[in-house]
């Protein structure tokens, strides 16, 4: 309760000292120059530095955690996607992984019955609320190209199109907003209700998912109630891509909150759990093949070590050798 | 020891819990811990920090500068496998993980989930490499070092079995086996190990296997098996030892010749390879297949694992063949061939009998004997009488390396379903790569741990009652040494009235060997007879 109270208290300072900040013209340029070249500059120089510690870092065994058959004899059906035995097969493992989470659609959970029965069902909930966090998250982040490019790129408008295809509203009700709300809530939720969860849960949980909570609150706020002047929006943003910061026409508090929180999130990720982004890609249980016996692998650092050599055996056991008529090499 | 009885254990309570996990607390009650390892085992095997202690004695005798020793080994180990830096980095603790292992289905103990015995080493990790941790402590969930964070480390990271179940679940493929192999190594550098695992592995550097068996005795129980099989069936065995120029070398874990109910699977193995007339030897320094390093450290691996390389370039054969073991063939497929290799002394195997060419072994040149059998099955090669083992119905437990290390799931199938009539799987949750561990793998499967075994196993032998109540399942077949000398206990303990046996035992039994004589019981020398009676 406490963790997550306190990061519950980070966001809404961040985004009212955000907030609060834009009504200050002589704060504006810390506001709309220095905070996001700044995050952005600690979000790259962050990433980079965790990718090349990842990189550097060899990969000394092989050792994927196998999902289903091996590819053996030529008779038995291997499991080209679980237990894949080539590059093809891996690539296909890893976009499953990355783009439907396989794995976490296997799901269980398990309950412990009279009798005793231990009992494990399925449970698909947490990847479909996990699947429909990500999946809005990334059209809502190509939709913002809309903010960044002009003309508008075709893909921003296509999705913008795509997801508003119930046209209820005006502006037009986005699918991806309420589900990324959505989502994020039953994320958060899940961190309360679920005794196991809880216990194990930090700061860092509760923070990141609140952060994204607020970021998620304060944009639809400002399509749909707010009416925040999206022109001005985008000539600022604009100016900021090309490096010549116009400051803005006040776009409002809500504006700087959503955009400090977001900054918030660019600076905190490359330090947090959220790199699991990145390490998904790298982790060597799911992005190696099964090929082990048929194709050596190499350990870079693999040294000499101390054995027992058979001669020194021989030595220690020649009489018990002998006399069990087995056979020297040195009688 | 009493013990304390199924009902008794079964109140387990998953609830919520009072105190943070931050706060390392632990207690080394009787039944739940293994024993320190003897400081003889550790001198022979040039260890450090060897002494007299034990797990609950108050001081642990560390050596003076421990901390540094742990941290510096943290921070080499973060450099050399990216397998644990990025375990340490990316766990988003979303839970997945926490009820997929046994331990913690078994005993309620929240850090017995996955990602928290994991996060015993994060926070160390946090605090000390990482910039947030050093910076906001605590907050960050980092937490200083200390000699009860060392005390934490070593009950539950030998509370962790090594099985991989959990790694199956993770959304990164978070292995927590890979965490707890590196706990364990560091561990390892301030002297606390336990001594079901360095007693082998002790053993197994100075005699070649595990038991600590010597030359001759090794010699006496393979001929003491050639004659039991004679007995049996009437045929004499050639068994050979340390013989130079056969095509094939033979390793099986040495509890095969030296343990029940494993013997009768080497009973099985003997039986077979005479029946297709391989030209094999076994030998008495590479007497055993497994390998207990893989409990202790990646370089105790490589240790133990030099000598099967090294024998069969000594005595000249062209490929190696493997029994049935767990982490055994965790070792011979995922490491021998990179620690030790290149195997370019030995040839791609081929079976003499069905002329196969074992492709998916050409670098490492080692055959699992469960694909050896299936594939002279299919082609035909043997005579097999399935109805020899309808005194047994049968149900098959995937050992955690063989299914989650190598993917081999239809093989022993096959085999079963050839050799036996009556065969029933058990739940899809528990089987095939997400079967469950026997609770004692790892080199947990000591008289000491029994409570925690009892526990850890419990949804394996649940899975079991599941099928025996619903068939009438009365044999658990496995292909795993560890498995063979722990189900028997946990199957008595929770399911009484199911044995364990190897599935070359269940092939032994169905062989219809050229020139045999009427076979009046199976390989366990129980009448054939008596097992009609039942079924009638
Ligand atoms: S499933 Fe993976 S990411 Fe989730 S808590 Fe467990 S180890 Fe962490
Ligand atoms: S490897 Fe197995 S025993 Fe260890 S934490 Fe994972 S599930 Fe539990």
């Amino acid at each position: 309760m406490k963790t997550s109270l306190s990061a519950l208290s980070l966001v809404l300072a961040i985004a009212l000292a955000a907030a609060a900040a834009s009504r200050f013209v002589w704060l504006l340029p810390l506001l709309a120059v220095a905070l996001p070249y700044g995050t952005l500059a600690i979000f790259l120089a962050g990433l980079s530095w965790r990718v090349v510690c990842w990189s550097r870092s060899p990969v000394p065994f092989r050792i994927p955690t196998v999902c289903g058959q091996q590819k053996s004899l030529a008779w038995i059906k291997s499991a080209r996607l679980e237990s894949p035995h080539s590059t093809p097969g891996v690539v296909a493992r890893m976009a499953l992984e990355i783009l439907l989470f396989r794995s976490l659609f296997r799901n269980t959970r398990s309950r412990l019955e009279d009798g005793p029965r231990l009992i494990q069902r399925e449970a698909k909930w947490l990847w479909l609320g996990a699947l429909a966090f990500h999946w809005s998250l990334l059209i809502i982040l190509l939709r913002h190209l809309r903010f960044f490019v002009e003309p508008v790129p075709k893909v921003a408008v296509l999705l913008e199109n795509l997801d508003g295809f119930f046209r209820i509203g005006a502006p037009v009700l986005l699918v991806t907003d309420v589900v990324v709300l959505a989502a994020l809530l039953y994320l958060l939720q899940r961190r309360f209700r679920d005794p196991q969860v809880r216990f194990i849960s930090l700061f860092t949980d509760y923070f990141a998912l609140l952060l994204l909570l607020g970021i998620a609150a304060t944009g639809v706020w400002m399509r749909y109630f707010a009416r925040v002047d999206a022109v001005a929006v985008k000539q600022f943003v604009l100016s900021l891509t090309i490096f010549a910061p116009a400051l803005p026409k006040n776009p409002g508090p809500l504006f700087f909150a959503h955009f400090a929180l977001a900054g918030t999130l660019a600076a905190y990720l490359p330090f947090s759990k959220l790199m699991h982004m990145g390490g998904v890609f790298l982790s060597p249980t799911r992005n190696l093949a099964n090929n082990n016996r048929r194709k050596r692998h190499i350990n870079p650092w693999n040294y000499p070590v101390k054995v027992h050599t058979y001669e020194e055996w021989e030595a220690e056991f020649r009489d018990k050798l002998e006399a069990a008529g087995l056979p020297v090499e040195r009688p | 020891m009493s013990q304390p009885k199924p009902e008794q254990l079964v109140q387990i309570q998953y609830g919520p819990q009072p105190r943070d996990w931050m706060d390392p607390a632990v207690e080394f009650r009787k039944g739940t811990f293994c024993y320190s390892a003897l400081a003889k085992n550790l001198n022979y095997l040039g260890l450090p920090n060897a002494r007299d202690w034990q797990p609950f004695d108050e001081d642990w005798k560390l050596p003076p500068d421990w901390k540094r020793i742990i941290l510096d080994g943290m921070k080499e180990r973060l450099e050399k496998f990216r397998s644990f830096r990025l375990f340490m980095d990316i766990c988003v603790r979303c839970g997945a993980c926490a009820d997929k292992c046994h331990f913690f289905l078994g005993s309620g103990d929240p850090k017995n989930m996955p990602v928290l015995r994991a996060e015993l080493m994060r926070s160390v990790y946090r605090r000390y490499f990482t910039l947030a941790g050093r910076l906001l402590g605590r907050l960050a969930g980092a937490r200083d070092l200390t000699e009860d964070v060392i005390k934490e480390w070593f009950y539950y990271f030998y509370q962790c079995t090594e099985c991989r179940r959990c790694s199956v679940f993770c959304p990164y493929g978070i292995d927590t086996a890979e965490i707890t192999m590196i706990g364990r190594e560091l561990l390892n550098l301030i002297g606390c190990n336990i001594n079901w695992v360095l007693e082998p592995a002790a053993n197994c550097f100075r005699t070649g296997n595990h038991l600590g068996v010597q030359p001759h005795g090794f010699k006496d129980s393979v001929d003491f098996a050639v004659d039991e099989l004679e007995e049996l069936t009437g045929i004499r065995v050639d068994a050979s030892i340390n013989r130079k120029g056969a095509e094939v070398l033979f390793i099986v874990p040495s509890a095969d010749y030296f343990g029940t109910p494993h013997y009768y699977t080497f009973l099985g193995y003997l039986a077979l390879l005479h029946e297709i007339g391989l030209d094999y030897t076994f030998s008495a320094f590479a007497s055993e297949g497994g390998n207990f390093g893989l409990f202790n450290s990646h370089e105790m691996i490589k240790r133990l694992n030099a000598k099967v390389y090294a024998e069969a370039r000594r005595l000249g054969v062209k490929w190696i063949l493997g029994g049935e073991c767990g982490h055994m063939w965790r070792v011979l497929h995922q490491y021998m061939d990179t620690m030790n290799g290149p195997a370019d002394f030995l040839e791609v195997p081929v079976s003499p009998v069905t002329g196969t060419r074992f492709e998916h072994a050409r670098s490492t040149k080692m055959v699992h004997i469960c694909e050896f059998t299936a594939d002279l099955i299919h082609n035909g090669k043997l005579r097999l009488d399935p109805s020899r083992n309808d005194h047994w119905t049968v149900t098959f437990h995937d050992s955690c390396n063989p299914a989650r290390a190598m993917g081999l799931l239809e093989e022993p199938r096959y085999i079963l379903r050839s050799v036996c009539n009556r065969f029933h799987e058990m739940p899809e949750n528990t089987i095939r790569e997400q079967t469950f561990c026997c609770g004692s793998g790892s080199g947990l499967g000591t008289d000491e741990n029994f409570e925690m075994r009892m526990r850890g196993g419990l949804p394996r032998a649940n899975a079991v009652k599941y099928v025996h109540q619903r068939h009438g399942v009365n044999l658990l077949a496995c292909i795993c040494a560890i498995d063979k000398a722990t189900l028997p206990p946990l199957l008595e303990y929770w399911v009484p009235g199911v044995e364990v046996a190897g599935v070359h035992e269940l092939v032994g039994n169905a062989l219809v060997m050229r020139g045999e004589r009427p076979r009046l019981t199976d390989l366990r020398g129980e009448p054939a007879t008596q097992a009609e009676a039942v079924h009638a």
